[in-house]
């Protein structure tokens, strides 16, 4: 199809109006969508091929600073698999706390790579396709360390295949009551779907990138493109395949995020045995998880050069996302303190008392003022969204409100159980600080290290895009318009 | 009968020919008397001496780490010259309807339905910890580190008790190694067990005897004779666990409304 379009006008030959106001439109309507500023799909090409290939100071410094501190994390596991759980603090009562907190936390970033790669293609938002592979790398990455945390978590790491369904001549099979095992399967299944679906969408760039590379690059992309040529057949198998699993990944998606509430809702524990925790752990998971695709989208923006692909249109729209996000999160939030606050159980007062007024409350009024005060102040802002340095302020609050709201609901409402002699405070020891900061170095890490190994941004969607977009005329004004092409 | 019915019916020739192995079942109960607990922590003694149970450095108690599968609660109730201590004596409560089974995703945590008990397989045990979360009662220990028992005290380890290994869960068996053996004797004996037979360490050790332990399924037991009063609860009752450790309020000689 691409073909085609090009054989009658190469879009990015389109000349301007001769009338001088429409011209000024036009270049208006160009220089803010990414789609309307159709290139050349070779130079779109260079544009993204070009920068990745150059590593740079500061690529190698983040390097080795990310990589000591993924080592860092990977050492202070193996010390604690050694000595037992016991290094860290948790106790008798609060037997879960920093690993399930840091679990929740990145598959609620793993959500929303998902969500804008495949909700959004399937809703057909054109303007997300420069984010996509973004985010799904983020998601990737994130889902990765979301599976490490269980098993950091474990007494007894080296058993936690028994987790897993696998025969045996006992016969002994994981419990499917479980929700940690819905989990495993859950988890599995995302990040499996994750993978091939990035993976898939990856195929035409690294054809593209085939052709330019050489040397040890160029052995990879011939290995890594299976062969692609480029044929309708394939292009079609391909817009088919990726329809299906967009399609598919999404209810996979919801269910991720339902089934690690069940971890938590289906306890006795009061403050975690909630109804509500399905969707609103989902909505709580998109809502971090839209906020660091953001800062991705920032710093991959100034590392790679990217600011013709990476728009203020695009950072706007991702803002407008959040600010909507943030509603939602904010209803099912004080839903989930209403009922309870309405029927007075004793344990929950005491924890209200807690937030509101006890040694959790700085914590919780900053998880309020990063969640919900900062963005719904700045957020409704054009200006603000727009503006990148303050768009990725907003998106790390709330990456440090989200993340203080799982450490709420983890470590400390699980330190008061029903019977008051049990109460206990979690007190985090250095090797959970430096495991989570391993993690997050990882994630950092990776993304770094792909984005300079595959094409970061779409480069066929970006050039499919720029074909399907044109401009309609209505009196004085033009307006960006699709083609009928699709 | 047909004869088909009759061969699927017969379990052949090697069941017949079995000696007769099938222990009968219990309900094994646990009363506390709250109105005896003086609270001198000797059950907790006898518990960690009979049960092997790891003995923590006070460093490691204070960080929360103590390892006692009963321990007594200490509340403190009324102010100034009235105020009292009363103490509850909290160990795995053995609910019938666990919620530390159905979390536990290796089957570790798993319901003898023959012995009413609620069982912990440690072998099995890979340390997920969610059955400790999931416990009400607090009532189940983790080996935050391998168990070490020092000097002497290896020479008093219980042989019929398993020593658990660094990261996985324990907690109170109502000494099922007793149980065992009590159940195994009369069998040999072949004679019904006798009520008062079976008495865990905690009970055995406790010197005010506010510890009953007995099979409620038999009516004559002391357990089953002693339960239905007025002054009888379990702890959490409304979370629908229903324990097999039921308390007797403690509340003086007024006949036990307090």
């Amino acid at each position: 199809m691409a073909e085609q379009a090009s054989l009658e006008s190469p879009v990015w030959n389109r000349p301007l109006p001769d009338d001088p106001e429409l011209a000024t439109q036009m270049r208006e309507i160009r220089e803010k969508h990414l789609l309307q500023d159709a290139r050349p799909p070779r130079e779109l090409a260079e544009k993204v091929l070009g920068p990745m290939a150059r590593l740079g100071r500061v690529f190698w410094l983040a390097f080795i600073v990310l990589g000591g501190l993924t080592a860092t994390w990977l050492v202070t596991w193996a010390y604690q698999a050694y000595q037992g759980m016991g290094v860290t603090g948790l106790n008798r009562t609060i037997m879960w706390a920093p690993y399930i907190v840091n679990f929740v936390y990145f598959i609620g970033i793993g959500h929303a790579g998902t969500f804008i790669s495949a909700a959004l293609r399937v809703l057909k938002f054109e303007w997300r396709a420069p984010i996509s592979r973004a985010a799904e790398s983020l998601t990737v990455f994130a889902l990765l360390v979301a599976f490490t945390m269980p098993l950091i978590h474990m007494g007894r790491v080296w058993k936690f295949y028994w987790m897993l369904p696998f025969p045996n001549q006992r016969q002994l099979w994981p419990n499917p009551r479980s929700p940690i095992f819905w989990d495993m399967t859950a988890i599995f299944t995302y990040l499996t779907c994750s993978i091939l679906f990035m993976y898939l969408g990856l195929l035409p760039d690294i054809a593209i990138a085939r052709e330019k590379a050489s040397g040890w690059r160029k052995r990879l992309y011939t290995v890594l493109a299976l062969g692609w040529r480029g044929t309708d057949r394939e292009w079609k198998h391909l817009d088919t395949t990726l329809n299906i699993f967009s399609y598919g990944i999404i209810p996979v998606m919801f269910s991720v995020h339902t089934v690690v509430s069940w971890d938590f809702a289906m306890t006795l524990q009061p403050g975690w045995n909630s109804t509500i925790f399905g969707p609103y752990f989902v909505v709580g998971a998109l809502y971090s998880g839209v906020g660091a695709v953001i800062i991705i989208m920032a710093i991959l923006r100034k590392a790679l050069h990217l600011e013709y692909f990476l728009r203020d249109e695009h950072f706007n729209a991702m803002g407008k996302f959040l600010l909507i996000l943030s509603f939602t999160w904010v209803y099912f939030y004080f839903n989930d303190y209403l009922l309870p606050w309405y029927h007075k159980e004793p344990i929950l007062t005491v924890i209200f008392r807690l937030f509101s007024s006890g040694w959790a409350a700085p914590l919780w009024f900053t998880m309020l003022i990063a969640n919900i005060l900062v963005p719904w102040a700045t957020l409704w802002s054009r200006r603000v969204r727009s503006s990148i340095p303050a768009l990725v302020g907003v998106a790390l609050l709330v990456q440090v409100g989200m993340y203080i709201e799982r450490y709420l609901i983890v470590a400390v409402t699980l330190g008061y159980p029903e019977l008051p002699f049990n109460w206990a405070v979690y007190v985090p020891r250095l090797p959970e600080i430096l495991i989570t900061l391993g993690v997050f170095a990882f994630v950092a890490l990776g993304i770094a290290v792909l984005s300079r190994l595959v094409p970061i941004i779409p480069i066929w969607e970006v050039v499919e895009g720029q074909l399907l977009q044109g401009t309609r005329r209505i009196g004085r004004a033009i307006f960006p318009a699709k083609t009928e092409a699709d | 009968m047909s004869e088909l019915e009759t061969r699927l019916l017969d379990r052949g020739p090697s069941a017949a020919a079995a000696p007769k192995t099938e222990l009968p079942s219990h309900k094994w109960t646990m009363l506390i008397d709250l109105d005896k607990c003086t609270g001198c922590n000797a059950c907790v003694v006898a518990c960690h001496v009979e049960n092997n149970v790891p003995i923590r450095s006070e460093r490691e108690v204070i960080r929360g780490h103590g390892q006692h599968w009963i321990r007594i609660e200490r509340y403190w109730e009324g102010e100034g010259e009235a105020q009292r201590a009363t103490f509850l004596p909290m160990l795995c409560q053995q609910c019938s309807n666990a919620p530390c089974e159905p979390v536990c995703p290796v089957y570790a945590s798993v319901h003898s339905e023959r012995e009413n008990l609620n069982l912990q397989v440690y072998n099995r045990c890979v340390g997920t910890r969610f059955c400790g979360n999931n416990c009400p009662y607090r009532a189940r220990q983790f080996n935050w580190f391998a168990p070490q028992f020092e000097g002497p005290i290896t020479e008093m380890l219980n042989p019929d008790v398993t020593v658990r290994s660094g990261g996985v869960m324990e907690k109170c068996t109502f000494c099922v190694q007793r149980i065992r053996r009590v159940e195994e004797d009369a069998l040999v004996e072949g004679r019904p067990l006798r009520d008062g037979e079976m008495v865990p360490a905690c009970a055995q050790t406790c010197p005010t005897s506010a510890i009953v332990f007995g099979d409620r399924s038999d009516p004559q037991s002391k357990v089953a004779q002693r339960l239905g009063g007025q002054r009888e609860f379990q702890v959490l009752e409304h979370l629908g666990t229903a324990p097999n450790v039921y308390y007797l309020k403690a509340g003086g000689s007024d006949g036990g409304a307090g």
